[in-house]
C-alpha cells in the first residue's frame, strides 16, 4: 500500500479534440509507464468505436509512477472518465472517486458547454481543479484571453494556469508537479476498517470475464478476499486484484485511496452498477457511499432488422450487448409496418447511435432505426399514469386528461455573430430563455427545452446554423405538461406506425409538412402516384403526392446485353430487399430515419 | 447451371429445336478495335494500331467453320458486323468472313448483311468496297447533329462529315441506318424537336434513337460519380423527350417498332429482330454473345472479352468461347419476356402463359401499362417508358 501523502488520484477535463487523450498519452509516455515502442495513439480508448469518433465512453484508469522535484516518488492515478453529457451519471461517479481534476482548454478555442458541464460536476465533487492550456504552440493560440474566460465563465482562478502543448510535449513536466503540489492526496482512510469501495465502472473483458474498477475508501481488498456488491446485492471472490499500468499490473492488495481494478468470476457486466459500494460478505461497512442511483433510459427507438429473416440474429446481438451495457435497456416489439424488432431504450442520442453502429458493425446486422422518443406521462382520466415510450401505444384519447413530456436545461456557447440564429433555433424548439450571458465574443444562453425537440437533429441544426462554433449540454429538470398529441404519416392512405410521432400541436402542422416533403424525395416513384398525408386523429393536417414513375427503361438493349440486363434486373429486385412493403408501396429503409431530419 | 461443350447429337423434332426457322438465325461478328473510345461506350471495344488483318480474318474463319458444322443445315437470314468500329475492318477481312459463312450455312434468298460504320471521310471511302464484298445494309453513328454536342460526345466526326458519309453510304447500299442520342447534358425539348426534325427529313427507312444512358465503368459514369456531369436531363424531362420522339417519329411515317428504333414498313432491322424474339444466333469474336437451341437446350455461349486472349486462343485450335451454359425453362421466359416486351408487337403467350404471375398482369392491364390479347402480350404506349418497372412486376 501506498503512504496516502504520495498519492493523487486525479481526471481530465476537456472538450472533445482539446487534446485530452493527447496530454493522458504524454503523461504515461513522460513516466516511463510505457516503453515507447508500445506506444500508440488514444492508449486509453480501447474500443473502436471510442478510437473513431474520439470519445470516451467507458472509464478508464491508469497508474503512473512519478518522482517528483521533492525527491519522494508519487502514485499518480488518472480516470479517465466519459466526457458526453449521455453519460453524465458515469461522469459524477468517476469524479467522486478521484480528488483533482486538470480543466484541459484548447488556448486557441476556449472554453466549450461540454466543459462546463464536466467541470460543474468536477466542482460539485469537491475538486481541486488546476486549469491546463493546451495547444499554446498554435500561432492561433490566446493563452490570456481563455484564462480570463476560464475565470468569467467557470469561475476559477486562471493566472497560473499550466500552459502547455500535448503535441509537441511542451509543459507536460510542469503538468506532472502540478499535480503533485496542487492536488490534495486523499482523505484520511482506514486500512483495517470493514472494506469500502466505489465501483467506478465496470466492462467485460472477453478472456476475463467482468472487470471492475475501483477506489477503495477504507478498509482492504485482497485476492481470494469474498465480497458483496450493496445495492445489487451478488456475492463474488475476487481472483484478481491489481492495476493499469495502462496493461493490467496484479498486486497484492488494493488500500484507502488507491485505484485498481478486481476480477471476480463475474458474468455480466449488468450485475454491476455503477456507483455500487463494494464491501466484505463477512465483514460489511455500516453505510454504503451516497450518490447511487440505478441508470435510467431517457430516449426510445425502434431497431428492426432490414431483413425480417435476421430478427433472431438481431435478438442474439442485443442479448450480449445488454450483458455489458446495464444502461441499455430493450423489449420486443411488434410494428404492423416493419414486423418484429425491438423497443430499446438508451442514456440519450449518442448512446443509442453507440449501440447501434456496435450492432451494425460488430454483429452485421442492417437496421431500420424508427423516430427516436422520449418517455412521456399520460396522465389518464381514472388518476393513473401511464409511461408512453412508443407513439404506437398512444392510448385511446377519450382515457387521457393530460400529457406530460420531460423537459432539460441546455447551455450553448456561441460567437456572438451567430447568437441570432441560436436564439431563434431555440425559439422554433420551443424553448424558454433562462439566462443569456456574454464572456468576451461569445454568449453564453441558457434555454429551457423540451426532450423532444432535442432528441433528434437539434445538435445537426445547432452546429449547421453556427458553422460547428456552438458547444452544446444539457441536464434533465423534469416533466411539464403540455398539448402535446399523436401525429400519425399515411402512405397512400396507410397508416405507417414505424413514422407516427408525438408532436406539440403548434407544431403538428409545420413538421406533418416537412415529414411529407421529406418522404415524397425519400420514397422512389412508383408505377401509380402516391399521396403522402400527416394526420392527427382522422384530420389530415399536411399532404403530398408523389407523381408517378414516368420513365424507367433501357435505351439499348441486343443480343450482347441480355446477360447482362438480365443480372442488373436481378440486382434491382434484390435491392427491393432494402425496402420494406406496405400494401403497393415499397418504403426504403433510410426512409425511416431520414424522414425526421429537418432542414429548419 | 451445368456446363456444355459438345452437346451430344440426337435426333428431336420439339418445337424448340426449331426455334431458328420460327424466329430467325443470324450471324453477329465482333471488331473490337476503335480508334478512340467514346465516354458513353460501354461496349467490349479497345484501342490498338497495326492489328493483323489477316490473322483476325483467319480466325474468324475458322469461329464460323466450328459453329457451322454444330448448326449443320440451317439457313442463315442475317449477319452483322459490330463493335468497337468494324468500318475498322479492312473490306478483304469482311469480305473473308462473309465467304467462310457462305461455305457454312445456306443463305436466304433475302439475307440482311449489316456493318456498322462511323460517319468520317475515311470510312465513307470504303463503303463501296463492302458493298462488293456483299454489304447491304449499314448503320451509322451519327450520334447528334450539333458539333459541340458531338464533340462532348467524344467523337471524331462533324456534323458535315457525317452528312457526307450519309450521302456515299446511300449511294453504295440499299439499306442506310443512323443512331442518334438524345437527352444529352443540357438539351431542350425545343432543341431535340429542331435536331430531330432534321434528322427525320434526312432519313431513309430506318433510325435508332437512344437516350443517352450513363453506364458505370465508362468515362461518363465515372464523370457522374465525382458530380462533374452535369445537365443530364430528371427523369421527367427524359419522358418528355421520348414522348416527344415518338409523335415526330410517327408523324414522319418512322414509327418505333421497339424501344429506341424506328422503321418505315418493311426497314425494320432482321438481324436486331431475332434478339428481340430470342431466335438463334451464333456470336463470334471478342465479347460476343450467341443464343442457339442444339438438341433441345438453349445455350448460351459468351466470347473471351480479351483480344489478344480471343486470337490466341482461336489460333491455338480451342473454341474461342468460354464454356456454355444452358438455360433452363424460367430463364428463357425470362430473355422472352425482357426481349419481347421492347417490340411493340410484344411476345405470344403459348405453352409459357402459366409463368405469368396473374395477379401482377391483372394489376398491369388494370393500370393500362399492359395488353393480353389474341394470345399475344405487349405494352401499351403508356408502358413502354416503363418496362424496367414493368419487367420487375412479372418476373
Amino acid at each position: 500500500m501506498t503512504d496516502l501523502a504520495h498519492i493523487r488520484n486525479f481526471s481530465i477535463v476537456a472538450h472533445i479534440d482539446h487534446g485530452k487523450s493527447t496530454l493522458a498519452d504524454r503523461l504515461i509516455q513522460l513516466t516511463g509507464t510505457v516503453a515507447e515502442r508500445d506506444m500508440k495513439e488514444q492508449l486509453l480508448d480501447a474500443m473502436d468505436i471510442e478510437r473513431e469518433r474520439g470519445i470516451t465512453i467507458k472509464a478508464n484508469t491508469v497508474r503512473i509512477e512519478y518522482p517528483a522535484k521533492d525527491g519522494h516518488t508519487y502514485v499518480l492515478n488518472l480516470i479517465d472518465t466519459p466526457g458526453h453529457v449521455d453519460f453524465g451519471y458515469e461522469v459524477s461517479r468517476s469524479m467522486q472517486a478521484v480528488e483533482g481534476s486538470l480543466l484541459v482548454v484548447d488556448a486557441t478555442q476556449g472554453v466549450e458547454a461540454q466543459t462546463l458541464a464536466n467541470v460543474y460536476t468536477a466542482i460539485e465533487a469537491d475538486h481541486e481543479i488546476v486549469p491546463v492550456l493546451n495547444k499554446i504552440d498554435l500561432p492561433a493560440s490566446e493563452p490570456e484571453r481563455v484564462k480570463t474566460q476560464i475565470e468569467d465563465v467557470i469561475g476559477i482562478e486562471a493566472h497560473d494556469a499550466v500552459e502547455i502543448s500535448a503535441k509537441t510535449g511542451q509543459g507536460i513536466p510542469d503538468v506532472l508537479e502540478a499535480i503533485v503540489t496542487r492536488l490534495p492526496p486523499p482523505k484520511e482512510g482506514d486500512p483495517d476498517a470493514p472494506l469500502k469501495a466505489m465501483l467506478v465502472d465496470s466492462k467485460y473483458d472477453q478472456y476475463l470475464g467482468v472487470i471492475c474498477i475501483v477506489r477503495i475508501i477504507d478498509g482492504t481488498l485482497r485476492k481470494g478476499d469474498r465480497i458483496r456488491m450493496m445495492k445489487t446485492g451478488g456475492t463474488y471472490d475476487v481472483d484478481d486484484v491489481g492495476v493499469y499500468r495502462p496493461a493490467m499490473t496484479p498486486v497484492d492488495q488494493l488500500g484507502p485511496g488507491e485505484i485498481g481494478y478486481l476480477n471476480a468470476s463475474i458474468k455480466q457486466v449488468r450485475d454491476t452498477r455503477v456507483g455500487d459500494t463494494i464491501t466484505h460478505e463477512r465483514r460489511q461497512c455500516a453505510q454504503p457511499l451516497p450518490g447511487f442511483k440505478p441508470s435510467v433510459p431517457v430516449v426510445f427507438c425502434g431497431l428492426f432488422p432490414v431483413d425480417a429473416n435476421d430478427f433472431e440474429d438481431l435478438r442474439d446481438a442485443i442479448e450480449k450487448l445488454a450483458l455489458n451495457d446495464a444502461s441499455f435497456t430493450y423489449e420486443m416489439e411488434t410494428s404492423a409496418a416493419l414486423g418484429f424488432g425491438f423497443r430499446c431504450g438508451f442514456l440519450g442520442l449518442l448512446h443509442l447511435e453507440v449501440v447501434r453502429d456496435r450492432l451494425e458493425r460488430e454483429y452485421d446486422i442492417d437496421l431500420i432505426t424508427t423516430a427516436p422518443s422520449v418517455v412521456y406521462r399520460i396522465h389518464m382520466r381514472d388518476g393513473s399514469v401511464q409511461e408512453l415510450h412508443n407513439p404506437a401505444d398512444m392510448p385511446d384519447l377519450t382515457h387521457v386528461d393530460h400529457i406530460e413530456e420531460p423537459r432539460i436545461k441546455a447551455t450553448i456557447l456561441v460567437p456572438d455573430e451567430y447568437l441570432g440564429d441560436v436564439l431563434k433555433l431555440c425559439q422554433e424548439r420551443r424553448g424558454i430563455q433562462l439566462d443569456l450571458t456574454y464572456a468576451g465574443t461569445r454568449a453564453m444562453v441558457v434555454y429551457d427545452l423540451p426532450l423532444n425537440e432535442v432528441v433528434f437533429d437539434f445538435y445537426d441544426r445547432l452546429k449547421s446554423v453556427t458553422k460547428g462554433y456552438a458547444s452544446f449540454d444539457y441536464q434533465m429538470i423534469g416533466y411539464r405538461q403540455d398539448y402535446l398529441v399523436k401525429m400519425s404519416i399515411l402512405v397512400n392512405d396507410e397508416p405507417v406506425d414505424a413514422l407516427s410521432m408525438m408532436v406539440h400541436r403548434d407544431r403538428a402542422e409545420g413538421r406533418g409538412r416537412q415529414m411529407c416533403e421529406k418522404l415524397k424525395e425519400l420514397i422512389p416513384r412508383h408505377m401509380f402516384k402516391i399521396p403522402i398525408q400527416a394526420a392527427i386523429g382522422g384530420r389530415v393536417i399536411a399532404r403530398e403526392t408523389l407523381s408517378a414513375m414516368r420513365k424507367d427503361v433501357t435505351a439499348k438493349c441486343y443480343g450482347g446485353d441480355v446477360t447482362r440486363k438480365k443480372k442488373l434486373l436481378e440486382k434491382q429486385k434484390a435491392g427491393k430487399k432494402r425496402m420494406r412493403q406496405f400494401g403497393k408501396v415499397e418504403i426504403p429503409q433510410e426512409a425511416f430515419i431520414n424522414a425526421l431530419k429537418m432542414d429548419s | 447451371m451445368p456446363s456444355i461443350t459438345a452437346p451430344a447429337p440426337s435426333s428431336t423434332s420439339s418445337a424448340a429445336s426449331e426455334n431458328w426457322r420460327e424466329n430467325g438465325f443470324g450471324l453477329y461478328v465482333h471488331w473490337p478495335f476503335c480508334q478512340a473510345k467514346c465516354p458513353y461506350c460501354d461496349f467490349n471495344s479497345h484501342v490498338a494500331h497495326g492489328v493483323d488483318q489477316r490473322r483476325w480474318a483467319d480466325a474468324y474463319t475458322a469461329e464460323i467453320r466450328r459453329i457451322g458444322a454444330e448448326t449443320q443445315g440451317r439457313v442463315l437470314g442475317s449477319i452483322f458486323f459490330g463493335g468497337g468500329t468494324p468500318s475498322l475492318m479492312d473490306p478483304e477481312t469482311v469480305a473473308a468472313v462473309l465467304d467462310a459463312a457462305r461455305g457454312s450455312w445456306a443463305w436466304a434468298n433475302d439475307i440482311e448483311i449489316t456493318l456498322e460504320a462511323n460517319p468520317t471521310s475515311v470510312e465513307a471511302g470504303r463503303f463501296r468496297a463492302y458493298r462488293e464484298a456483299g454489304v447491304d445494309r449499314v448503320s451509322l453513328g451519327v450520334q447528334a447533329l450539333n458539333d459541340a454536342d458531338l464533340r462532348r460526345l467524344g467523337r471524331l466526326h462533324d456534323v458535315a462529315t457525317a452528312k457526307s458519309a450519309l450521302e456515299t453510304a446511300r449511294s453504295a447500299f440499299d439499306r442506310v441506318s443512323f443512331d442518334l442520342i438524345y437527352a444529352r447534358q443540357d438539351q431542350t425539348l425545343e432543341d431535340w424537336r429542331t435536331e430531330l426534325t432534321e434528322a427525320l427529313a434526312m432519313a431513309e427507312g430506318h433510325l435508332s434513337l437512344y437516350q443517352l444512358t450513363i453506364e458505370s465503368g465508362t468515362a461518363f459514369g465515372d464523370r457522374l460519380q465525382r458530380g462533374l456531369l452535369r445537365g443530364l436531363p430528371d427523369e421527367d424531362l427524359g419522358a418528355d423527350l421520348y414522348l416527344l420522339t415518338q409523335d415526330l417519329c410517327d408523324a414522319a411515317g418512322l414509327p418505333a417498332y421497339e424501344v429506341s428504333n424506328h422503321s418505315r414498313p418493311g426497314h425494320k432491322s432482321r438481324h436486331n429482330l431475332i434478339y428481340w424474339r430470342s431466335g438463334d444466333y451464333a456470336g463470334i469474336g471478342p465479347g460476343a454473345h450467341g443464343r442457339l437451341t442444339l438438341n433441345g437446350m438453349r445455350l448460351c455461349s459468351e466470347a473471351p472479352r480479351d483480344p489478344a486472349s480471343w486470337l490466341r486462343q482461336v489460333e491455338t485450335g480451342s473454341a474461342g468461347e468460354l464454356p456454355r451454359e444452358r438455360l433452363d425453362e424460367a430463364a428463357q421466359w425470362q430473355e422472352r419476356l425482357m426481349m419481347g416486351l421492347r417490340l411493340h408487337e410484344g411476345i405470344a403467350l403459348a405453352a409459357d402463359a402459366h409463368r405469368l404471375d396473374t395477379q401482377a398482369l391483372d394489376e398491369l392491364v388494370e393500370a393500362g401499362f399492359v395488353e393480353a390479347d389474341a394470345g399475344r402480350l405487349r405494352l401499351t404506349s403508356s408502358g413502354r417508358p416503363l418496362l424496367n418497372a414493368v419487367l420487375r412486376r412479372l418476373l
